[in-house]
Formats: structure tokens, C-alpha cells, sequence
């Protein structure tokens, strides 16, 4: 098992044909990931990288029964490709894109929760994110695939190149992991770290838990209460932002302190009161992961 | 982008929000004579992204003319210092020249996005005044919170009852405000803002209803598509900052001496924090992107460089979507273009790693090279001691 993305997930990209999109498909599809399908208004009937493109979502999915996408659509449409996926069947949305407007996503959401309201759960990974890879069975992402080894560890993280520097570690200790999810690092997003946390609590393959946070919200927050209440298994977190300036927006534009809510002392102290290992350096991610494990074994 | 306070005001009066009469704005080098004022007194409010004006000496109420230029002239180019604004001062390039107004009663309310619930909300109090943060700690059983629906906007039932919950019964001023909370979600949603906030909302001796002050943050990844945020002058950021914000880099400064470029936002703030760890204070936060290209490389080196504050670089990349090879190329692109004279580390893993070090160890340049962030920070802190 694993979660939201295995072998059998049959990946749709919005946006194939585009610079990143082209890069990006080529390097899932040489890591095994099914695509099966690419979307590219005006593109339809054509091929790219030996995948069939379709003009619309719709006659992609019934051509190709996709039930995963990847997006890659620039930023002023991207939130339309999110609907548009949601509206035709597709089930688990994975949006690579940065920089959509805030505005936008709350809309998305907005249709979102009413589908959900309606008996169709869509799973929304994103935007702003690096993806979900499932080492060893299907990548749907802009990770590098390498530095990822099958595992027991689940990852979930509001990074990229951050989670990249943690999940080398926990595979070259040996640990590896089952899946890794990037919730990506906007202030309006699809999963949250309790969401992603709960399927992997749920999943028998995933035997730790990894959550790599950073300053401004309050999901770290919320996600250690849920761990309090439901987490059997062992959970380590790192937050990032310890030194950032209050009030500066740092990259991510939900990474900023606004009045005294989202600081790192805050989610710190949250997480240790629920029993989270916090890890201070992340350089020393591996070492604590695997140290902490052995010990509980 | 965060907006002044008469930039602010100038999106209210677009969407039918009443403000103070307004009688202008001077500059530094301009004084009070360019203005037509029919009647005294007037305010005279700094420009400044800071709350906290008033207290330290930004907000002054001039009776007549003479004191209105004196005022003036003390106020421009002086420096302001407010609990908001981080133990520095800000310099006061420009300021606001309003009608004063008789105060009857100060209310509060905003609208943000509720990262929670994924909304817009407003936020309000029956008393005004005083800062957000305050008002929560002391009168926490006074503020209001409403979700507005992003497609509807605020609709009338709950303009109606936000009114109750302000104690806003007087009859011909209920509907003033009503029209008003309409108005300011629509200048919340339509401008893309993550904060719009009004504080205080005034009610006038005569009952009237007046916007007295304006805060207004828009989304920075929205501004593709509202030009005329886009072209308003960036008041938050230094002459380095809009450099480096020009050619698409994400750069920040701050106090240390350890320069930084990293690729992706959340380890460049992790970096950051290591390099804390490791004993020293880095110099900036700068993000050069995930598909960042030689020149790209090449000018973010150039606006590290440009910090005199700088005693060592430490280059940290994971390369994902960017491949070290060509961040490689890239080091070794600027260090020709460039004089360097403080020593550079770099720290490269990820896609093409080694031909990457190889091209660094290759290119006849003198770079440190470390195996990890850890050991990356390290050598860079000791090289800035």
C-alpha cells in the first residue's frame, strides 16, 4: 500500500505540452508513472512523447479512463485546470504550478467542498508544490527520482527542495519511504497536513511520519493535535523559518508572520506538547529518524 | 504589494467608500501652497507602511496654515519609529493632508483570508482604535467574525446583521453601513487583497460614516492582472530587493554576514536557520527559482556581491528541476563576470551532481566545496570570522 499515488494510477498532465510540462512528463514517464493521457486546447489529436493529447479533460478521461492529473498550466489559467479536472471524474489532482492568485483558490475550493457535499471526495495536492512520488512505483511530480528508495516513512511536506534534502537523508539511512506528498506552500491549498497525516496513519505500509513545516498558519498546529488524538506511529517534524523576519513574505506566500499567529515558537511548542520529535537541524534529520527508530524496536 | 494609506483610500473611493475630505498629498521638496485648503483644521498623516503612527509622531492636526507648514516640513524626511516597524525608522517621503474630523465613536473591521476555511472573513469590533492584536488580547469577547462567499460577496442579510452586532441602529447610518461592508468586500475580492483593513471606521459628530485610515495588502501573484496595483511604487522593498525582484529573483535582505543563494524558497530558509546554528547570521534570504538559468545564476551572484555586508557566499542547491551542471556553470559564469573577492562555498546534490563538482573543481576558480548543509555552513561561517 501506499497512499494517493501507486502503479495503477492511470495520470492525466494539463499542460503537456508546455516547456516544464514537456521536461517534467518525460522524466515521470522514465520513472514508470502511467500517463496516459495529456490536455492542451488545440493540441487535440496529436501526440507528445508518444502520449495522446486531448483538448479537454473531459475527452481524455473517457478515452483514456485517466483518474489522476498533474498540472503544469501557467498561473492565470491553472485554477480553470484544477475545475476543470474536478468537474470530469478525475479524483486525485496534483497541481505543480506556483503563483496562482489566492483568490482563485478560494474559489476552487469553494467548488470543491460543494462536490464533496454532493458524495465526491477530491483529493487536491497543491498548488505550489514539488508533487507526490510513491518510490518504486509512480512519480507525479517535479522531484528528482532518485534520491527516493521504498520505504516505511511517509513524508509530507510545505516545501520542495526542503523535502528533497530530508528524503536523501532518510534514504541513505536505510529508512526509506512509502510516499511522499508535497501540500505544497500557498495559503489556500488543497490537502493540509492533518488530511495527508490521516491517510498515512491509515496505511500499513507507512510506519513512521515525517512533516516538514516552515513559519506562518497554523496547520503545524493543527496537525499536532490531530497526532495527539490519533497517531500511534512515530512522528518527526522540522520547521523551517526559525530566523525569518516577521512580517516578510519569504518565498512562499504563505511562509509569513503576521502578528504574533504562525511563529516557529509556537508550532514548536505545539509539537512537542503531542509528543513530536522536533529535529532543530536538519542536517540532523537521518541520524534523529533512525536513532529514535531503532530505539523503539 | 502592500499600499499606503492614500493609495488605499483611492481603491475606497472607487467602490463608493466615504474617506475624509481629502486635499492632497506633498512630496518631499513640495510644501502646503500647491494645495486649495477651503477650511482648518486639517490632519496630516505620514505616508509610512507602519501601524503605530500616531504614537510616534506621524499623524498631527495643524489649525491653520502656519502650523500646517511647520508641521509639514518637520514631518517630511523625518524618521519614523513605531512599535511596527522593527526598531528601525522608516523616512517619511510623502504625506497625507486630510479634513479633520469630530470623533464620535471608532470602530474596526477588515477583511482577510481565512487560511482555515479557505474564505474571505471579515473581522470586526465595536471598538476601534487600537491594533487588531490588542483588541484580541484585551477584548477578545468583542470581535466579530463573518466567512464571506468568494463567488457572492457579502450579502445583505449578513450586512444587515453585522450592522446589529456593531450596535449600529441609528437609522440613516445603517444603511450607510451596510452599503459600506458591501463595498469593502468588494474591494477585497475584485483587487485580489489579502488584507483590507479599516481602522478605525469612524461615525462623526454629525453621523456620518468615514473610512479615517486604510490598509490594503494585494496578492502579489495576482498582479497580472490589476496594472494599476502593479504600477504603484514598491514601498516595501530596498533598491536591492526591486533589482533582484526585476530579473525574477527571491531576494530579501537582512543583517548577517553569510550570503546566501539557494534554490526553493523553504530550503533557502532552512539554510538560513543553519547557518544560525552553525554560529553566524546570513546576510540575505534569496530563492533563485526552481528553472533558473546561467544568467539568472550570473545576476543573482551579482546582487549577493553587491552587499558590502558580505564576508563569505555559501551556495546551496538541491537540484531538482534545475540541474547542478548548470548551476555549476552558472558559479562559474560569474565568478569571471564578476570580481568575487570573498571566498565562496558551494554545496551541490541532487541531478548531475557530479558533473556539476566536476565543472567547479575543473574551472581554475578557487571554491570551497562541501559535502552537506551542515558542513556547507560551517565553512562558511568560519570564513566570514
Amino acid at each position: 500500500m501506499s497512499i494517493i499515488l501507486n502503479k495503477n494510477s492511470r495520470v492525466l498532465v494539463c499542460g503537456i505540452t508546455g516547456g516544464h510540462g514537456s521536461f517534467h512528463t518525460e522524466q515521470c514517464i522514465a520513472y514508470g508513472t502511467n500517463i496516459v493521457a495529456g490536455v492542451t486546447p488545440g493540441k487535440g489529436g496529436t501526440k507528445h512523447l508518444g502520449v495522446p493529447v486531448f483538448n479537454t479533460v473531459s475527452d481524455a478521461v473517457k478515452e483514456t479512463s485517466a483518474d489522476t492529473s498533474m498540472i503544469f498550466v501557467p498561473a492565470p489559467y491553472a485554477a480553470d485546470s484544477i475545475l476543470e479536472c474536478a468537474y470530469n471524474g478525475i479524483k486525485v489532482i496534483i497541481c505543480i504550478t506556483e503563483g496562482i492568485p489566492v483568490m482563485d483558490m478560494a474559489r476552487v475550493k469553494k467548488h470543491l467542498n460543494n462536490l464533496k457535499s454532493q458524495g465526491k471526495n477530491i483529493i487536491l495536492v497543491g498548488p505550489n508544490c514539488p508533487g507526490v512520488i510513491t518510490p518504486g512505483e509512480a512519480k507525479c511530480g517535479i522531484m528528482p527520482g532518485y534520491i527516493h528508495k521504498k520505504g516505511s516513512m511517509g513524508i509530507v511536506s510545505r516545501s520542495g527542495t526542503l523535502t528533497y534534502e530530508a528524503v536523501w537523508q532518510i534514504t541513505n539511512e536505510g529508512i526509506g519511504e512509502s510516499t511522499v506528498v508535497g501540500i505544497g506552500g500557498d495559503p489556500v491549498q488543497g490537502m493540509n497536513f492533518v488530511d495527508t497525516i490521516k491517510l498515512f496513519n491509515e496505511d500499513n505500509e507507512t510506519r513512521s511520519i515525517l512533516m516538514i513545516g516552515e513559519i506562518g498558519g497554523s496547520a503545524e498546529e493543527d496537525a499536532a493535535k490531530f497526532i495527539k488524538e490519533n497517531v500511534k506511529k512515530p512522528v518527526f517534524a522540522f520547521i523551517a523559518g526559525k530566523t525569518a523576519p516577521k512580517g516578510r513574505r519569504m518565498g512562499h506566500a504563505g511562509a509569513i508572520v503576521e502578528g504574533s499567529a504562525g511563529t516557529h515558537e509556537s508550532k514548536v511548542k505545539a509539537l512537542k506538547e503531542a509528543g513530536i520529535t522536533v529535529i532543530e537541524n536538519l542536517s540532523d534529520t537521518g541520524k534523529i529518524v533512525s536513532s529514535v527508530l531503532k530505539s523503539k524496536v | 504589494m502592500k499600499l499606503v494609506e492614500y493609495e488605499g483610500k483611492d481603491l475606497f473611493i472607487k467602490y463608493s467608500i466615504p474617506t475624509a475630505k481629502r486635499y492632497g498629498v506633498i512630496k518631499i521638496g513640495e510644501d502646503i501652497s500647491k494645495l486649495k485648503i477651503d477650511e482648518y483644521p486639517v490632519v496630516i498623516k505620514a505616508q509610512v507602511l507602519a501601524g503605530g503612527r500616531g504614537k510616534a509622531g506621524g499623524v498631527k492636526i495643524a489649525k491653520n496654515e502656519s502650523e500646517a507648514k511647520e508641521i509639514i516640513k518637520n514631518m517630511l524626511g523625518m524618521t519614523l519609529v513605531t512599535h511596527q516597524t522593527g526598531g528601525k525608522g522608516i523616512k517619511v517621503e510623502e504625506v497625507l493632508v486630510e479634513k479633520a474630523n469630530d470623533i464620535e465613536r471608532e470602530i474596526y473591521i477588515s477583511v482577510i483570508m481565512d487560511r482555515k476555511i479557505s474564505s474571505p472573513t471579515i473581522i470586526a469590533s465595536k471598538e476601534g482604535g487600537m491594533s487588531i492584536e490588542e483588541l484580541a488580547k484585551d477584548k477578545p469577547e468583542l470581535i466579530v467574525k463573518m466567512p464571506v462567499d468568494v463567488e457572492t460577496g457579502l450579502m445583505d442579510w449578513q450586512a444587515r446583521e453585522l450592522a446589529y452586532k456593531l450596535d449600529i441602529t441609528d437609522k440613516s447610518l445603517f444603511c450607510e453601513f451596510t452599503a459600506f461592508a458591501k463595498n469593502l468586500v468588494k474591494v477585497f475580492i475584485n483587487y485580489d487583497a489579502n488584507l483590507v483593513e479599516v481602522n478605525p471606521l469612524i461615525i462623526t459628530k454629525e453621523k456620518k460614516l468615514i473610512a479615517l485610515d486604510s490598509k490594503v495588502i494585494v496578492d502579489d501573484n495576482s498582479l497580472f492582472r490589476h496594472k494599476d496595483i502593479a504600477s504603484l511604487p514598491d514601498r516595501e522593498s530596498s533598491e536591492l530587493e526591486k533589482e533582484a525582484k526585476k530579473i525574477e529573483i527571491n531576494y530579501i535582505g537582512l543583517d548577517g554576514s553569510v550570503g546566501c543563494m539557494v534554490n526553493g524558497a523553504g530550503l533557502a530558509m532552512a539554510t538560513l536557520d543553519t547557518i544560525k546554528l552553525a554560529g553566524g547570521d546570513a546576510a540575505n534570504f534569496l530563492d533563485v527559482g526552481g528553472g533558473a538559468n546561467v544568467e539568472q545564476i550570473t545576476n543573482a551572484f551579482k546582487i549577493i556581491l553587491k552587499d558590502p555586508k558580505v564576508k563569505a557566499v555559501l551556495v546551496n542547491i538541491f537540484g531538482g528541476i534545475m540541474k547542478c551542471d548548470n548551476i555549476a556553470k552558472g558559479i562559474v559564469e560569474a565568478a569571471k563576470n564578476v570580481d568575487i573577492k570573498v571566498p565562496v562555498v558551494v554545496r551541490l546534490e541532487g541531478t548531475n551532481v557530479k558533473e556539476g563538482k566536476e565543472i567547479l573543481k575543473n574551472s581554475g576558480l578557487k571554491f570551497e566545496q562541501a559535502d552537506s548543509l551542515w558542513d556547507g555552513c560551517k565553512k562558511a561561517v568560519a570564513l566570514c570570522k
